[in-house]
């Protein structure tokens, strides 16, 4: 078989997610999530706190919760179920910092936690952060030029 | 060509040494397994009481090893070579379960065909003259893999379908010269002839440019396809001069593979395969998906359940086939792709 | 009506991606940085206000609200500022996921041990 045709069996012979079961389940628990966010926020914010601050506790929640979670070990259950619907909202940022922290504790502080806490989260810090600056760049020219503002 | 070797691959010993002792030992899950009955030792601790993944299967090997030496009364010095490996960098499983046995040593890296690279050479010193006893050991950690090719344990993430999962465990076979124990196979006053090792055919690199890591199968079937059908080449062999015909770790999917490229060589398999990794996990109920994997997973598979359906079921010859997926995380990340190599091993008894 | 909000869009974005996951492969860290390069983008083009301002947490939570916050900040920076709003901006905004993500992980790390999975 030349390498090309195994290539293309491969593919055939793989099995397939069935998209629409996951999506339902992806959908049900992000959304889930998503409410309990919003009720955190609500409740915040009718404590009287302003709308920026009320969103920080809401997000501080969402970490904590996720990373109680990673160090007892059921992110993987969940995520067995809810896939994207846990690793899409911020719950699943939390989690790729935390069992990084965990795992590599046996490696040092600073070699292991230390090095190694970003080692899934880091790119999304870096690729934010350039994204965002270059726009902001842009948009610093813009404002410069005196097309907008 | 050398008087022992057999067409491009295999070679085929004068003195076929004998299997003196095998040992495997599991972790809990393998245990809770379609063969957790034939396991030597269950560890329900993960860690061994060790304080890191690498040490507990570094533990691991250390205890696998001692209980084949156990098993026939025998200390480490009664054996003359000791070949050995695992899947974690620079081996260091190996390097630190095996230090203390204070044996000559070679330590292997042969992804997790390394069993069938381990007997083989511990099978060729004998049979060259160099030794008299030789050890083969091999292991796998389902978590120190993990976190050194896949994610932290706590990380969430889905695995593929194809994917497969990495086998808690550790075997080690005791090789002997034929002629030191012909009287030591008389069990129950009844005879019954010992287990050779009596050729092997080595694989060779073989890469169809597979990069998806979570398909391993798919990257091995075709050295496991290769070695065999060398096999059967190079000894003018038939499928049906096997009994059992025995992969490491290609699961459902790199069966399926396996089938259709021996097909192409004019072979039909189909009737006389198996596959470490479906038999030593229940996909259905264990939530493993295509299989077990790892170098562990055909060693314990080997040590416990082969040799013994060997005596038991009647099977008088196997090829053994561990079968292992070339990769690094580095070599990953840099967009290679992912070869694979197979071993295999004639037993007969 | 905000709860069906947030959960409709929170959902329909987590469903979206789960989908592009399956037919992918594509490792989640490639998602997530997907995510937040969507999020700061989907910022920049002016959409991604009007969803918060319509589905509230639902926009927020996920990965990519991240993103859009770090937009925010640095566009906010940069009118107070100037030029040295696009180096301070980012992390003003977003900067209690980050840090809390990081103080919380890190006496984690000092609690818990990594776990067997069963």
């Amino acid at each position: 078989m030349e390498k090309q045709e195994y290539q293309k069996r491969v593919e055939q012979v793989t099995p397939k997610v069935k998209s629409a079961g996951t999506f339902f389940k992806a959908f049900l628990s992000g959304g889930i999530i998503c409410v309990i966010g919003q009720i955190l926020y609500n409740w915040f914010y009718s404590m009287g706190m302003p709308h920026l601050i009320a969103n920080n506790y809401t997000t501080l929640i969402l970490i904590t919760t996720s990373i109680l979670l990673t160090g007892f070990g059921l992110v993987s259950p969940i995520v067995k179920f809810a896939g994207a619907g846990y690793l899409v909202p911020i719950t699943g940022f939390a989690n790729s910092v935390a069992s990084c922290a965990i795992e590599f504790k046996r490696e040092g502080q600073v070699f292991g936690i230390g090095s190694q806490i970003f080692a899934i989260a880091g790119p999304v810090i870096l690729y934010g952060t350039v994204t965002s600056a270059l726009f902001g760049a842009i948009y610093y020219v813009i404002l410069q030029i005196g097309w907008v503002g | 060509m050398s008087r022992k070797k057999r067409g491009k691959n295999t070679v085929i010993f004068d003195r076929p040494p004998v299997i003196r002792s095998a040992a495997g030992i599991v972790g809990e899950k393998e245990g809770q397994g379609p063969i957790g009955s034939y396991f030597d030792e269950i560890i329900k601790d993960p860690l061994l009481g060790m304080k890191s993944w690498e040490e507990a299967e570094a533990a691991l090997q250390s205890k696998a090893a001692g209980l084949a030496l156990d098993k026939i009364h025998m200390q480490p010095d009664d054996i003359d070579y000791l070949f050995a490996g695992d899947l974690l960098g620079q081996s260091i499983a190996t390097s630190f379960g095996m230090m203390e046995l204070q044996i000559p040593h070679f330590g292997l890296y042969g992804a997790c065909s390394t069993m069938g690279e381990s007997l083989t050479l511990a099978a060729m010193m004998i049979d060259g003259g160099f030794a008299r006893r030789t050890m083969a050991v091999t292991s796998s950690h389902f978590a120190s893999a993990e976190k050194q090719f896949r994610f932290p344990l706590g990380y969430g993430n889905q695995r593929s379908l194809a994917a497969t999962w990495t086998v808690t465990g550790s075997g080690a076979v005791i090789l002997e010269e034929n002629e030191t124990c012909q009287n030591v196979t008389k069990t129950n006053g009844k005879e019954k002839s010992p287990i050779h090792v009596c050729g092997a055919t080595t694989g060779i690199i073989v890469d169809y440019g597979i990069k998806d890591s979570q398909n391993m199968g798919a990257c091995m079937a075709p050295a496991a396809a290769h070695v065999i059908a060398a096999n059967f080449r190079d000894l003018d062999r038939r499928p049906e001069d096997y009994d059992r015909i025995v992969t490491g770790d290609l699961g459902s999917v790199g069966q399926k593979l396996l089938f259709e490229l021996m097909e192409e060589e004019g072979f039909d398999i189909s009737s006389r395969h198996m596959d470490c990794g479906m038999t030593i996990f229940d996909g259905k109920t264990q939530d493993t998906h295509a299989g077990g994997s790892g170098c562990g997973c055909a060693a314990v598979t080997l040590c416990c359940y082969l040799l013994r359906q060997m005596k038991e079921a009647g099977w008088h010859r196997i090829l053994f086939v561990p079968t292992g997926a070339l990769l690094s995380k580095v070599s990953f990340n840099e967009g290679q792709t992912i070869p694979g190599i197979a071993h295999g091993v004639i037993l007969e008894c | 009506m905000v709860y069906l909000k947030a959960f409709l869009v929170g959902g329909l974005i987590c469903g979206l991606v789960q989908i592009l996951m399956d037919k992918t492969k594509l490792l989640p860290g490639r998602i997530m940085v997907l995510l937040v390069c969507t999020g700061v983008t989907a910022g920049v083009l002016g959409l991604y206000r009007p969803l918060v301002e319509f589905a509230g947490a639902g926009a927020t939570v996920p990965l990519c609200g991240f993103g859009y916050s770090l937009w925010e900040g640095i566009r906010t920076a940069i009118n107070d500022d100037g030029f040295i709003g696009i180096f301070k901006g980012g992390f003003t905004a977003s900067s209690i996921g980050i840090s809390a993500s990081i103080l919380i992980s890190y006496i984690a790390s000092l609690i818990f041990d990594p776990k067997m999975k069963k």
